[in-house]
């Protein structure tokens, strides 16, 4: 297995506050790994940080063994690397349609087909609200769109942040399904943060714990699972 | 009646002008959430630029008025564009990220520095064209009140609406557009998706001057005279526009100009010409008290 991601000793800043204290965290070809943590522990700002927004202030980033640290933003994503992020960001003034075809930003609107027609088969929802303004979906719908539209790029590294926050149980199971069926049949490798660790850790290979930025723990999904402390802190009352 | 429908010509007319310059406010503060106070300034640069390719070409012995104008409106729009582009990578990106009165500063100074250029390099003094497409033609008489609709007046208003098309299909059809609307809406994610930010910005700025250049060559044609202040003044009524209009709103900023266009045309005919710009200034005064979102400014609600 080759690393398509891999952080070492990551520290990042907001200001004067230290989010990160140097982060390591391998993500290998294929694999869905998560990140979990508490509130404010610093998953999001992992997620951003890949993506050099804020910036790293120490440590590497490599993509596919090229150091991205230091590059901008936008090409870092132009890589094939895409985020839904923390939020869903949905472009809420502008159609469906419109949100997906940002997703594939520079690529003409002819050849968008097969991109096109996978998001629909995952999400059907989407496919009946095409000419609808992003502002005025559901919370599910806008979560299916925010990935929707970043799977608009066919890319090869998925960062999925938070997709079950303030979601009804049957529509994360919805969308848990989805990234289990991408990743089995394209092979897509997804880092997906969570705070709904119990879900989150039974869809993925791997997890890591991330505690006041550093990683405290880590291992395959079904170990972290087993272990007491992780029971105690992240999955007491929380489970489904 | 026939009175009323020549200001109602006349005032069109020039509220074209004004939403000409308006988009360019309003897309500026729909990108970065600035007042681009220079833009004024780049429209008085585009009128001046206008005059010296008109006065080169009948020199050079271009007899032809289409020709001349066409190549005039390419020439000036070309090189107010370089301006905006120079503007915002001189005067507002060093400052991105800054406090948000920083970049405002910067272009009140940039506003000065444009003026200042143009009063040293071209004269103080108040700068004559002779009128380009003389006459017109006769809509209706009445009461031996003949109404007109010049040549000119029809050059701009075509002009300018052919130009607000293509502007507007840029804008809701291409993807340079879409980068541009997902720029003023989520910056970040814009840049998530793999938009060079930076560079949607300055396409936006280039875009705005064009569109003020060629509103200052409409000015000259129009008015006939020119000088390095007219920036000022016409800047400040198309903010109003703006304002009027919804700020950030495209077609807000063209109803906004074409608002503006007729109260000061109606109000120069029926009251006074020197109050007019009291009129327009008043306008802005109440709209910011009554409707702080203007006539199309939105107010919707975002679910999260």
């Amino acid at each position: 297995m080759s690393a398509v991601l891999s952080l070492s000793g990551v520290t990042t800043f907001y200001g004067a506050v230290q989010a990160l204290r140097g982060v390591d965290l391998v993500v290998n070809e294929g694999e869905i790994v998560t990140l979990i943590g508490a509130n404010g522990a610093g998953k999001s700002t992992l997620m951003m940080t890949i993506c050099g927004t804020p910036r790293a202030r120490d440590g590497k980033i490599l993509h596919l063994g090229d150091d991205i640290s230091a590059m901008p933003t936008h090409q870092i994503m132009r890589r094939g690397i895409a985020q839904s992020p923390e939020g869903r960001r949905i472009f809420s003034r502008m159609t469906v349609y419109e949100n997906l075809l940002m997703g594939a930003h520079g690529k003409s609107e002819a050849s968008l087909g097969t991109e096109l027609d996978q998001v629909f088969t995952l999400f059907p929802r989407l496919k009946e609200r095409l000419s609808q303004r992003g502002g005025t979906l559901s919370g599910g719908e806008q979560q299916m769109l925010a990935i929707g539209r970043a799977l608009m790029s066919k890319p090869k590294l998925l960062l999925l942040d938070e997709p079950s926050l303030g979601l009804a149980p049957l529509v994360v199971k919805l969308i848990f399904n989805a990234i289990r069926e991408l990743n089995r049949t394209t092979g897509l490798t997804v880092l997906l943060v969570e705070q709904n660790a119990f879900q989150a850790l039974r869809l993925a290979h791997r997890g890591y714990v991330l505690v006041n930025g550093q990683i405290t723990m880590a291992g395959t999904g079904a170990d972290l699972l087993a272990r007491p402390e992780i029971r105690a802190a992240y999955l007491e009352g929380g489970g489904h | 009646m026939a009175y009323v429908l020549q200001q109602l010509i006349n005032g069109l007319t020039l509220g074209m002008i004004y939403g000409l310059i308006a988009v360019g406010y309003t897309m500026v503060y729909g990108i970065i959430g600035m007042i681009n106070f220079a833009h004024g300034d780049v429209f008085m640069v585009g009128a001046f630029l206008s005059l010296i390719a008109l006065t080169a070409l009948s020199g050079m012995g271009v007899t032809s008025v289409p020709l001349a104008l066409a190549l005039t409106l390419v020439f000036a729009a070309g090189i107010a564009a370089l301006y905006g582009w120079t503007v915002e990578r001189v005067a507002y990106r060093p400052l991105r990220g800054s406090f948000r009165l920083a970049p405002l500063i910067s272009a009140i100074g940039m506003s000065i520095v444009l003026q200042n250029f143009v009063q040293v390099s071209q004269g103080a003094r108040v700068k004559p064209m002779p009128e380009m497409l003389p006459g017109g033609i006769t809509l209706m008489t009445e009461d031996n009140f003949a109404v007109q609709l010049s040549w000119m007046q029809m050059v701009i208003v075509i002009v300018t609406l052919t130009l607000l098309a293509a502007f507007t299909y840029l804008v809701t059809k291409t993807s340079l557009g879409r980068a541009m609307r997902a720029c003023e809406q989520d910056q970040k994610m814009a840049g998530l998706l793999g938009i060079d930010t930076d560079r949607t910005i300055s396409i936006t700025f280039v875009i705005g001057a064009a569109l003020a250049a060629v509103a200052g060559l409409m000015f000259l044609l129009y008015y006939g005279v020119i000088d390095f202040y007219i920036g000022f003044i016409a800047g400040v009524k198309a903010f109003t526009a703006a304002v009027l209009g919804g700020i950030g709103s495209l077609p807000g900023a063209v109803l906004g100009g074409l608002a503006i266009g007729l109260i000061e045309t109606f109000w120069s005919a029926y009251f006074s010409v020197q109050y007019k710009d009291v009129a327009a200034f008043s306008i802005l005064v109440l709209v910011l008290i009554f409707m702080p979102t203007g006539l199309l400014g939105r107010a919707d609600v975002e679910k999260v």
